[in-house]
């Protein structure tokens, strides 16, 4: 065994031990590595004035990845009682004799980098009571239902908090831990004006309860909801589509996942093979950094327990690099970049980012700075069907849209049921405008308005 | 999985302060799944987990927490956490469950045969193999195996008890093609509520071959139209239509927030005389088909829309019981830990008599769609998208070149009076539809059918 790291959070000594234990049963022969979890969550809806649900709950659950022979297994099991613990091991271990060798399967071994801590713990947390969650959630439904006379139902107002602790142990020297609290506001409203209405959702989140912003939440919903009314079917064309800050996290996220490592050694990235090339609009530089403590998925650690660091991916339009775990780098021949991710106990890790940022764009850039150097054009504040509009290896690219036309550099009228469509390529190299406006949202990628040449519309 | 003893007990507890209704759903699941990938296997992965939700109902409000502990002392604290909610009030009532009712008595489904791991493995490897022997062009296969098997257990303080054991398998291929304008895909998956009993019914090498042929010929496709046409869409996966176009806007968890355009339409028309729409979770091995639901209601046939007209909703048990009803066995739930929501099954248009070669050379210039890949909606404002992942153009009454990805745009009420034209081929396709955070398995089904018009959002002027 390697020397092994210290890079556990106070808190979580009991998982470490834990996970320490159960790493401790490998066999001669065998790497293996231990991820516990666990968790506490609160819930609370609204509706018409009264809490229409209120979950409390709590959860944990561990996950093995046992290797033989170049050989891999995983077993999990939502709990951690005594009983499953052994029992999860046997698992992965008789699932690592079905697997292929492979040379490249392996387990993390600390790489000497040093993790730059980031709190994400709020102590506050668990000392608020259910009363003042339950309070602040019924605030939120009124201060909706009160916002404006065009606001005919306000359908899901809801509070949400999530403690989660995890900690990771390896045979090959891996000891990590990490914790981590969250607290969310989430509004949908619906407006009404004659027979039409329009949808609307805000949110507000935090790493606890303090902090939480009911207005921020409710003036979103509603100017969202409230602007559409009177929306019709757009004209088609083509036209420059500005993307609010919301939707450019989600288009990042698509982006994000054509420059992972594992993408491009299996021949499934439209950035494969073109690293030094230029793939994007000269203005585009492209960072992953889950080490500064802004970003919503800042984080000391990756899921692999090596540390989090901040890897260039394009600079000024040109491809850089990829993302990898230590799996996918070992087939690309690199080190891991130590952006490893995993979806919880149930998961294996894989590369991902978790704070992408792109170079903001010269001071005033903001949504409506954006807008008024645009001109003319097509304003998006939603879309829909991302998941079957938008093919990430092909790189096409059709998502519905709804939004506001854009005209002397202004919002003008509404506009819906219309698409939006070119390819992921051909949208990097038209990146004309990246907004300054950096909101760090819930999301892997930070809001910027962004505003992009030469799209499809097709609507009437 | 717990006794009936128990369950009258933590029933009463959660009680306990005054609420009107309490329910204990225990489940416990394990899955099994591997993936071959690259031309390799690259793990088998096993998982297992078991725990209960506790819900307690008191007027408008549902109180709920859910455990992993199924011990009694767990389940107890567990109703104790569910039933603050109701702490203003007061009582004690005790709890008698009645006879276990559904297929957890051992009468009705048979039980599921289950594959070897190695079993798994051979499979995967005759699908790899099939999809590469497809064309050279090839150049990437990914394929997965995935089967679960899952008992429930439901009882609540009406004094049921109900259990249901639901196998599900499912099988899928993904392939990518390079070609001189760069990587295209294709995808297949066959899914049922069967143990390996699937592949006697599913062959491999065909979902293998199929979802190579999707890629290679995705290789040639032009981008496609921009603008509204004609659409005829194949039968099975264009059943997503009518799951996204009216079947979450019928949902009743919409309908009684006032957010769905068919709030308030029962009896009227809002879809062609072509349409008969029917929600079904009873319908033989397909994806969306239970015993019972995740509320201890057994599955049913519930027919939606007659002849164009709307007849009814979906209902799970608290919206029913706001209205006097009972539930029409859709209240539905991704895991113990959430809770239950109104829900489809297996949602489908019933087979028309038109001829659906016929649909096609009737249409003179047009998108043939062979393949959906999912969709979403504003229930709201009936706003929909759904994308094709296989589509050709249709000119002068034939199937032509092949097109690129693109997503379809519509409205709900607007699109289902556009239905000119339904065939007689009816199938079916599974699926798995998202709600509020929740994934639950469902099938979609129509024939080959016709729209006079849809916004195609291609990049084609």
């Amino acid at each position: 065994m390697s020397t092994a790291t210290e890079q556990t959070t106070s808190g979580t000594e009991d998982l470490v031990g834990l996970a320490d234990r159960v790493a401790g049963w490998a066999t001669t022969g065998e790497e293996v590595e231990v991820y516990v979890a666990r968790g506490t969550e609160t819930e609370v809806r609204a509706y018409d004035g009264e809490v229409e649900s209120l979950t409390s709950a709590t959860s944990a659950g561990i996950g093995i990845r046992v290797i033989v022979d170049h050989r891999l297994g995983f077993a999990w099991a939502g709990s951690l009682d005594e009983s499953v613990l052994g029992e999860t091991l046997e698992e992965a271990r008789d699932n690592a004799r079905f697997a292929t060798a492979d040379e490249h399967v392996q387990l993390a071994a600390p790489d000497g980098v040093e993790a730059v801590p980031v709190d994400l713990w709020d102590d506050g947390l668990a000392g608020v009571p259910t009363a003042k969650k339950v309070e602040l959630a019924l605030a939120l439904e009124a201060l909706a239902r009160g916002s404006d006379p065009r606001i005919r139902q306000v359908d899901a107002a809801d509070y949400g908090d999530v403690s989660a602790e995890a900690a990771l142990v390896s045979t090959t020297g891996i000891r990590s831990s990490t914790r981590k609290t969250s607290g969310y506001l989430s509004v949908g409203v619906i407006a009404g004006e004659g027979d039409a209405s329009q949808t609307g959702g805000g949110y507000s989140v935090g790493r606890g309860f303090g902090g939480l912003d009911p207005d921020k939440a409710c003036q979103d919903a509603v100017t969202r909801a409230v602007r559409l009314l009177g929306a019709t079917k757009g004209p088609s064309g083509r036209s420059t589509v500005v993307f609010d800050r919301r939707m450019a996290t989600t288009l990042l996220g698509i982006v994000s996942g054509a420059l992972s490592g594992e993408a491009v050694a299996k021949g499934r990235s439209f950035f494969a093979g073109r690293l030094g090339e230029m793939v994007g609009h000269p203005g585009l530089t492209l960072v992953d950094d889950p080490t500064d403590p802004r970003a919503y998925g800042a984080a000391a650690y990756d899921s692999e327990g090596l540390a989090c660091r901040r890897n260039v991916l394009i600079d000024s339009g040109v491809l850089r690099g990829y993302l990898y775990d230590t799996v996918s780098g070992s087939r690309a021949g690199v080190a891991s970049t130590g952006s490893a991710v995993r979806g919880g106990y149930a998961g294996t890790p894989g590369p991902g980012c978790r704070a992408l940022t792109l170079a903001p764009g010269p001071e005033g850039y903001d949504e409506d700075g954006v807008l008024a150097a645009v001109g003319e054009g097509l304003f998006v504040q939603s879309m829909t069907g991302v998941h079957s509009g938008v093919n990430p290896i092909s790189g096409d690219f059709s998502v519905g849209a709804e939004g506001l036309m854009i005209r002397d550099g202004r919002l003008a009228e509404p506009v819906r049921e219309i698409t939006v469509a070119s390819t992921l390529q051909r949208m990097l190299l038209s990146l004309v405008a990246v907004g300054a406006d950096v909101e760090w949202l819930p999301s892997i990628a930070a809001g910027q308005t962004l505003a992009i040449d030469d799209m499809q519309i097709s609507g009437m | 999985m717990i006794d009936t003893p128990v369950l009258e007990r933590v029933l009463a507890e959660a009680l306990r302060n005054g609420g009107e209704f309490a329910e204990v759903f225990a489940e416990d699941r394990s899955n099994t799944s591997s993936m071959l990938d690259d031309g390799r296997v690259e793990e088998l992965s096993t998982g297992r987990e078991r725990g209960a939700g506790i819900r307690v109902v008191m007027g408008e409000t549902t109180g709920f927490a859910h455990t992993a502990d199924l011990s009694e002392q767990g389940l107890l604290r567990a109703a104790e956490a569910a039933s603050a909610v109701t702490r203003s009030g007061e009582g004690s009532r005790s709890v008698a469950v009645g006879r276990l009712t559904g297929s957890g008595t051992g009468a009705g489904r048979p039980v599921h045969a289950t594959g070897t791991k190695d079993d798994a493995l051979e499979l995967l490897r005759r699908a790899d193999e099939a999809a590469r022997h497809s064309g050279a062009a090839v150049s990437q296969v990914q394929a997965g195996f995935g089967t679960s098997r899952r008992r429930v257990l439901i009882a609540n303080s009406d004094g049921l008890l109900a259990g249901d054991e639901q196998s599900r398998t499912r099988f899928s291929v993904s392939c990518v093609a390079l070609g001189d304008t760069g990587m295209q895909t294709g995808h297949e998956t066959a899914a049922r509520t069967l143990g390996f009993e699937l592949f006697d019914e599913v062959s491999v090498e065909d979902l293998a071959r199929t979802a190579a042929a999707q890629a290679l010929a995705k290789l040639n496709a032009r981008p496609a139209p921009s603008g509204e046409l004609p659409v005829v869409l194949a039968g099975g996966s264009g059943g997503i239509l009518f799951h996204e176009a009216c079947g979450h806007g019928l949902e009743a968890d919409h309908i009684v927030k006032d957010a769905s355009v068919y709030t308030g339409k029962i009896g009227q028309r809002v879809a062609s005389p072509m349409v008969t729409l029917v929600d079904d979770g009873t319908v033989g091995s397909e994806w969306g088909t239970f015993a019972v639901d995740d509320e201890g209601r057994p599955a049913q046939r519930n027919v939606l829309i007659q002849d164009g007209i709307l007849t009814d909703y979906l209902w799970d048990y608290l919206r029913a019981r706001k209205e006097g009803r009972v539930s029409s066995g859709n209240g539905r739930r991704q895991s113990y830990r959430d809770l239950p929501m109104v829900r489809m099954t297996n949602t489908f248009l019933l087979p028309g008599e038109d001829d659906a070669e016929e649909i096609v050379a009737q249409t003179p210039r047009g998108v043939y769609v062979a393949k959906l890949g999912g969709g979403q909606v504003n229930t709201t404002t009936g706003d929909f998208v759904f994308g094709m992942t296989m589509a050709y153009l249709i000119e002068d009454g034939k199937i032509t070149e092949p097109l690129r990805d693109a997503n379809l745009i519509g409205n709900g009420p607007e699109i289902l009076k556009r239905i000119d034209a339904v065939a007689s081929d009816f199938s079916m396709t599974p699926g798995t539809c998202g709600k509020d955070g929740q994934s639950v398995p469902v099938g979609c089904g129509q024939a080959t059918m016709r729209l006079t018009g849809v916004t195609i959002g291609g990049t084609a002027e």
